[in-house]
């Protein structure tokens, strides 16, 4: 019960300068709290370790932890260590004079002294309170003994020592009453229940979280606390509380009697000022501060729960750690102008295992606010969105937290809203799906922000990934993402795993086409042209910061310029990727698989004959049918590739590059009786017309001979559907691998060669304007798909013929990789194997 | 593999530096070793484990700069200077090599 949380092992000792020799400025912080803690971090980062003697006082012997995690320590789910932000060996290392549990009294503001409770004076030339707030505990008749403590068995939660002891006593309690009806107390009942202990919640006001939700979502979110064997009493005071010795039960304003052995009060909390208001600061809610977080001393500053800005007060965490950078930033002179404007504060958590998240208004306020509900008792599920004048300016989701990327998006940076309003809150399948908010993962803006706590952006997160964070942990650590409520998590989850697929990781956060190179496409294209930069080195020396290379910009470049000069382009192996390389997909034990081109997935015995030769021949471990409708063998060693080319003797299937990759097709007119168009001769020619071509990321298409759709068109990066008397619907934009989404319907075209010619088209279009990686189904809505047909179909920037020109270039420019390399190894040792003492394959051979 | 191992007094001959093309990486066995070699296009070689130590990935198969090796299977990112992971992941080790009359030495 005693033990001190990220205590320093017993013995270690810390050097401290010689107080006369210090020149530096004394940096004084009462309060090591959230606020408090992540200021000192701040100002460290800024160098401030160099400038100041940083003192930091703190009321409880603990080094600093992670307050918002008490409700899981409490339930049981996270042990304390793991919610130690930084340990007394931190404050060490970093030559901070940490004072644990010791309480300042006052401050002599004339003398610049802190006064402490054990009798110590410290001096300081800048102040900074982040004393933070306390539970509040209302007045009740017995619930404090003669001598002004609590009650045995009472106990506030706001601090771990005040968790620990209701831990303690859970074993021995069996009914408990919590007070008060917001997120802590929600969070106390539940983590209570779950320790078997029957629970009565007992709320002042007429429904749960009222400082959040309104009425309606709060009756909702009563359902869902109940269905978890939590009785819930609403709009009743305690009045009194029974006991002499220990808490037996307290009594309800309407004479109800409430027996139990724990009491937890959560009705709010206070902001602690009693050092300021002793010490003669301005104080009226909380301790009075200007943009600078400055109070009426201009040597003393207040931040976090304990400050008041322009009449707000926060109970946040992200505004508390908003303060903390404004701060910093303004002691240390990093940017002595900052200034904290207020937060708007949009917050998600998990309260009773309910998903909440709520930003801006609940309800609508003027008569012209527009006020859109989805009530879904049953399922335990409110959503609404309040708008003003286009702007999101308040959301309320209830158990389906599903939208609240977007909406936080909107609700800070005003980002434009769907005309159909009631996409803000729900994906409506079909439609033209570009006009929507609805963001996926891969669809979000990468400077929508993910972590609210931390400022943690998808961007900030997908440049980890490409830094080289191969875990969500990494990427957490090195962020911070997630690392404040958590409740984020299993989104920055999504966007690390999201970001970290495919072959490369992109670097979103910069509008670079490629991280090596500061330049976005358009610009780098035409320095490209400018210049006559023919190879990846030649660019590199030219337009790379001091002439200097970059790994993770070579495949991209390498394809950019094989997309600008076609056969012109001067070839460099290093360039590439080792599936470029060599000509096949990378494996995980170092071999490749070789897939033959079966265009539209339409093959012979004698094609099929020679592949199991193949395989037989090579001892290939697997052979298996693609979703592209092709053949792959599998495991294969990168020595005996060309070999195994030559037998095959069949052309590459680009199964392994960034570029057009195959068409499916169905069996269309000739056997099907239901279908309207040759699908699979299209399909073919689609294939023969652009196969191989490199292009920003994969292009996987299909044909089909009627809207049954049975080769998938709809959800390809370009599909086209039969749809009878020779007409051809040509969708773009559409997935179905991480992402899912129905392609957009890009024009209704007469005639197979009109097919072609959009298609390519579309595709020359893409490979020109879309990031490095950046898929059709990104492109497409990002562009927009009206812009997309007003270029393509009415030709309203005039490049059609220039797009049909460098696809023909391109398409000119194709030679057959496996058959070029086959002959004649491209560099010394092309198919040497890079483990030579490694007896591949090591994949179960089938 | 037809290179001849050859122990000098400070290293062992591996291969020629033209076996390893500008910017790429090779694989030779040295003392019963994997290493694999690398000449970047600045000119200079780097050499190290073969294996990458996340998860096995043949590192002469990835793709280099003037700072980092990248293996080619998860991107992990390894520093020429000191093999040191730039994730803070299990580093590499790394081995001196040089050129002697267009020889590449590699110490083991």
């Amino acid at each position: 019960m005693t033990a001190i949380l990220g205590a320093r092992p017993a013995g270690a000792t810390a050097l401290h300068l010689d107080e006369e020799l210090d020149s530096r400025g004394r940096l004084v912080v009462v309060g090591n709290g959230m606020a408090g803690a992540r200021f000192v971090e701040e100002v460290l980062e800024r160098g401030g370790g160099e400038q100041f003697r940083i003192t930091v006082f703190g009321d409880e012997p603990h080094g600093n932890y992670n307050r918002i995690m008490l409700s899981p320590v409490l339930a049981g789910e996270s042990h304390e260590d793991d919610i130690v932000l930084n340990s007394h060996d931190w404050y060490c290392d970093n030559g901070i004079d940490l004072r644990a549990g010791v309480r300042v009294e006052r401050i002599d503001a004339a003398a610049k002294q802190v006064h402490a409770a054990d009798g110590s004076v410290t001096p300081y030339d800048h102040l900074v309170l982040a004393t933070g707030s306390y539970s509040f505990i209302p007045p009740m008749t017995g619930i404090r003994t003669d001598d002004g403590e609590l009650l045995p068995g009472v106990h506030g939660f706001r601090t771990i020592d005040e968790t620990r002891a209701m831990l303690a006593a859970v074993g021995t309690c069996t009914r408990a009453v919590v007070m008060g009806g917001g997120l802590l107390g929600l969070e106390a009942a539940r983590a209570l229940q779950g320790h078997g202990l029957q629970v009565d919640l007992v709320h002042a006001m007429p429904w749960l979280m009222n400082a959040q939700l309104d009425a309606e979502a709060g009756a909702i979110l009563k359902k869902s606390v109940e269905s978890l064997g939590i009785t819930v009493h609403l709009d009743v005071l305690a009045s009194e509380v029974l006991g002499t010795d220990r808490v037996q039960g307290v009594v309800l304003k309407d004479g109800r009697r409430l027996d139990c052995d724990l009491l937890v009060v959560a009705a709010g909390v206070r902001p602690h000022t009693d050092v300021a208001v002793r010490s003669g600061l301005e104080v009226e809610r909380a301790i009075v501060v200007d943009d600078q977080l400055r109070t009426d001393d201009p040597d003393v500053y207040a931040i976090g729960e304990c400050a008041q800005h322009r009449g707000s007060v926060y109970g946040l965490v992200a505004p508390a750690w908003e303060h903390a950078r404004v701060l910093a930033d303004v002691l240390t002179g990093t940017d002595p102008e900052a200034e904290y404007s207020g937060s708007r504060t949009a917050t998600k958590l998990k309260v009773a295992g309910v998903d909440v998240a709520v930003m801006g208004v609940s309800t609508p306020e003027r008569d012209d606010d527009e006020f859109l509900v989805i009530s879904e008792p049953k399922r335990g599920v409110h959503l609404s969105v309040v708008i003003r004048d286009d702007r999101l300016i308040g959301a309320t989701l209830l158990g389906d937290t599903r939208k609240v990327a977007f909406l936080t998006q909107a609700f800070d940076r005003g980002a434009p809203l769907p005309e159909e309003r009631i996409r803000l809150l729900v994906d409506l399948s079909g439609g033209d799906g570009s006009a929507s908010g609805m963001l996926s993962v891969a669809e979000m803006p990468a400077d929508s922000q993910v972590c609210n706590c931390n400022g943690v952006s998808k961007g900030d997160i997908c440049g980890a990934v490409s830094a080289g964070c191969g875990s969500v942990g990494e990427v957490m650590d090195r962020t911070r993402a997630g690392k404040g409520c958590g409740s984020c998590k299993s989104l920055v989850k999504q966007i690390v795993e999201w970001a970290a697929d495919g072959d490369l990781a992109e670097d979103p956060a910069a509008s670079y086409y490629v991280p090596g190179i500061p330049m976005p496409k358009p610009e780098l294209m035409r320095a490209i042209r400018e210049h006559d930069l023919r190879s990846v080195s030649a660019v590199f020396a030219t337009l790379g910061p001091g002439g200097k290379d970059d790994a993770r910009s070579k495949m991209g470049l390498t394809s950019l310029l094989k997309m600008i000069w076609g056969s012109d382009y001067i070839p460099e192996k290093d360039a590439e990727f080792i599936n470029d390389r060599v000509h096949g997909n990378i494996q995980r034990d170092g071999t490749f698989s070789v897939v033959p081109q079966m265009k539209g997935g339409v093959t012979t015995p004698a094609q099929l004959r020679r592949i199991a030769e193949v395989a037989e021949k090579y001892e290939v471990p697997m052979v298996k049918v693609t979703g592209g409708q092709r053949i792959d063998l599998l495991g294969v060693r990168k020595e005996d590739l060309p070999a195994m080319w030559s037998d095959l003797g069949m052309p590459s299937g680009y199964a392994y590059g960034k570029s057009f990759r195959t068409v499916k097709t169905c069996v269309g007119s000739d056997f099907c009786r239901f279908g309207l168009g040759d699908s699979t001769q299209l399909g073919i020619d689609l294939e023969t017309r652009f196969q191989g071509i490199e292009s920003p990321a994969k292009m996987k298409l299909a044909v089909v001979g009627c809207p049954r759709n049975c080769a998938e068109a709809y959800v390809k990066d370009v599909g086209v559907v039969a749809i009878g008397n020779g007409r051809w619907e040509v969708y773009v934009g559409g997935a179905a691998g991480a992402t899912i989404r129905k392609g957009d319907l890009l024009a209704t075209v007469e005639g197979r060669d009109a097919v072609m010619t959009l298609a390519g088209r579309f595709m020359q279009y893409y490979r020109e304007n879309a990031n490095w990686l950046e898929r059709t189904y990104d492109f497409v809505p990002r562009v927009g798909l009206e812009k997309i047909k007003a270029v393509l179909l009415e030709d309203s920037e005039g490049i059609c013929a220039d797009l049909d020109a460098g696809m023909q270039r391109s398409i000119d420019a194709y030679t057959d990789p496996w058959g070029q390399d086959a002959r004649e190894p491209a560099t010394p040792g092309q198919f040497r194997p890079a483990l030579p003492l490694i007896a591949l394959p090591k994949v179960p051979v089938r | 593999m037809s290179v001849t191992e050859m122990t000098t007094t400070t290293g062992v001959v591996v291969g020629r530096v033209e076996d390893v093309p500008p910017g790429e990486g090779r694989t030779f066995v040295a003392a019963g070793v994997q290493i694999a070699v690398f000449r970047l296009r600045n000119g200079s070689l780097h050499a190290t484990q073969a294996a990458c130590p996340h998860a096995g990935g043949p590192l002469a198969d990835g793709q280099t700069d003037v700072d980092v090796l990248l293996c080619p299977l998860h991107q992990y990112a390894y520093r020429w200077a000191d093999g040191s992971s730039t994730s803070g992941a299990t580093p590499i080790r790394v081995h001196p090599v040089r050129e002697v009359d267009g020889n590449l030495v590699v110490e083991v």
